[in-house]
């Protein structure tokens, strides 16, 4: 497994593009500290976000995993060049007659978006844990590592889309068109679930369904958080609008989305070992 | 004498195309193999399905009498296919490095390997700046970096200028003469016939003959004969019966032999006759026109 991994680096690493690509996002998801230093100060109107409460725990981990997780479309680029680019190069071919099985191949991709994952995850917690450490106004233990599920959420989600980018990548084998392709399946679920839910059956089932189409059972992990704030509260309140939404993450949720990442990662293997190269 | 690999009723269609039918053959360690066939003969598709990047569609093939898998084998292998492919932004110590973890090898040999190919002033270029001679030698210094039972080369001069092609020669026969099993598909009779020991002979994806070089035809040989009166000696071996086809052309009298005989005892015979020769020379037929006699529609 670590050969499989330290093959796949020495690919990534020594590949300008990517380098650059990895470290902005990096970079990025750092920058989410910035939102701190928004501040507006304009006479008699003082407005600071840092002390709207978005960094409190346990809110903080709900904000700052669905505000990252906007980034990983950087990670995407990588993914799907580092397995179009195989066919471009055709080192694909010369990989396996040295000896890679096809099964050692995905698999050594698969190992680079779990790692990737991995390694985002452990950034935005730490991230998230200074941010929160600074900026909380409330610091015991208890309420501090609570609602950590939206990290196991975030890893979840970006092992998903990662995947689904991986599968893209073989089944396409062009970066750009696999990116293009990328972009059409997302508008293509919000046609699919307006026609279900226009035509076909009620909004409500429409919205049930659209609950399992790949990209939005991702997004689904994680819901938005704006509505969550507490001043964001206080003005549906004032306007007389219900906002009692459900922000959890369901176990379901969770089945789904791994249940994507598997086919995905099946159908690439399937595909690779019954193309001729 | 031990085998490394077999080869059994291969079969490979592209839709309505046969591209390899019924292909069976065997290679021992220790020799030379060529196989030769024309353009589209299934040559690549072949190597291909022995390498594991071409899928087959019947019959099977087995690695070392089949006591590994096939990927397993392949890291005892070496292995070039057309072009030469590396990651071009890499250098060429990084990609032979990635191959080295690729076939779990150490990376000791990379110095070694890059000398043998004359690449080792070049090691710390990218391979995108490399002209296609450099890229087909490095792909050699590749093949051989886990010292391989069998080396296979498709093509490998395939593209190159004079100087590129002789380079690649006198690199396959220094490996040759160091006891290396190698398998050269070629077009390129001359190029098998330097070095090769055996031939498998492919048309249409068909198998014409696989075996030695010298057993491919069963052929004497031929005589060329030059002498004052043509007329005559045709007339002699006319009636002579170890004679087959008898041809003139410039000047120069081929005879084709039916059964074994020397060159001294025909000059006996002629000279007992009272025909005196001004040329005589005994041949066997080289590979291009053994080739050509097989691969001939018939």
């Amino acid at each position: 497994m670590v050969r499989l991994l330290q093959i796949e680096f020495i690919k990534l690493l020594n590949n300008r593009a990517s380098k650059i690509l990895i470290s902005s996002y990096f970079v990025l998801l750092t920058s989410i500290a910035l939102i701190a230093a928004i501040k507006f100060d304009i006479g008699p109107v003082k407005f600071h976000l840092a002390d709207q409460g978005i960094f409190n725990f346990p809110y903080i981990w709900h904000f700052n995993t669905f505000m990252t997780a906007l980034f990983k479309l950087f990670l995407a680029i990588v993914i799907v060049s580092m397995m179009a680019n195989e066919y471009s190069n055709k080192t694909i071919k010369q990989n396996l007659i040295d000896g890679l099985s096809k099964k050692e191949f995905i698999l050594s991709k698969f190992l680079t978006v779990i790692s990737f994952s991995l390694i985002s995850t452990v950034f935005v917690f730490v991230v998230s844990l200074i941010l929160g450490l600074i900026y909380s106004d409330y610091n015991e233990i208890s309420i501090i590592f609570s609602d950590l599920e939206f990290l196991l959420a975030f890893f979840v989600k970006l092992v998903g889309f990662f995947s689904f980018c991986l599968f893209l990548g073989i089944f396409v084998k062009r970066s750009a068109f696999a990116l293009g392709f990328l972009i059409l399946w997302a508008i293509l679920e919000q046609i699919v679930f307006g026609l279900l839910g226009w035509k076909v059956m009620s909004w409500d089932a429409a919205k049930r369904i659209k609950d399992f189409f790949p990209l939005e059972s991702m997004t689904n992990l994680i819901k938005e958080p704006f509505t969550r704030l507490s001043a964001v509260q206080n003005i549906g309140q004032q306007i007389g609008e219900n906002m009692s939404f459900d922000y959890q993450v369901y176990w379901y949720e969770f089945l789904i989305v791994l249940l994507w990442t598997s086919l995905f990662i099946y159908l690439s293997y399937a595909l690779l070992k019954k193309r001729d190269l | 004498m031990s085998t490394i690999l077999t080869v059994n009723n291969l079969t490979k269609k592209f839709g309505y195309l046969t591209a390899v039918k019924n292909l069976s053959f065997s290679i021992e360690k220790g020799n030379v193999y060529g196989i030769l066939g024309p353009n589209g003969s299934g040559k690549s598709t072949t190597l291909g399905i022995i390498l594991n990047v071409v899928n087959r569609t019947s019959g099977d093939f087995s690695w070392f009498d089949g006591q590994t898998s096939t990927h397993d084998a392949l890291k005892k292998v070496g292995a070039i296919i057309e072009r030469p492919n590396f990651y071009p932004y890499m250098t060429a110590i990084q990609n032979l490095k990635l191959v080295c973890k690729i076939k779990e090898v150490s990376e000791d040999k990379i110095q070694e390997k890059l000398q043998l190919v004359g690449l080792w002033e070049r090691r710390n270029s990218k391979f995108k700046t490399y002209s296609l001679g450099m890229k087909q030698r490095l792909a050699i210094a590749s093949a051989l970096l886990n010292d391989p039972e069998i080396l296979i080369l498709d093509e490998p001069t395939n593209g190159l200028d004079p100087q590129g092609i002789h380079q690649i020669r006198e690199i396959i026969k220094k490996i040759a003469n160091q006891g290396t099993t190698i398998l050269l598909a070629s077009h390129l009779l001359d190029e098998v016939e330097k070095v090769c020991s055996h031939v498998v002979i492919l048309r249409k994806g068909e198998k014409l003959y696989s075996g030695p070089v010298d057993e491919m035809l069963a052929s004497h040989g031929f005589f060329e004969l030059r002498t004052s009166d043509m007329d005559k000696l045709k007339d002699i071996l006319d009636k002579h019966a170890s004679f087959g086809k008898i041809n003139q052309e410039n000047g120069t009298l081929t005879a084709y032999l039916k059964q074994e005989m020397n060159a001294e005892a025909l000059n006996k015979l002629l000279f007992d006759e009272g025909m005196v020769l001004s040329h005589l020379v005994k041949r066997k037929e080289s590979l291009e026109e053994q080739f050509l006699a097989l691969t001939k529609n018939n």
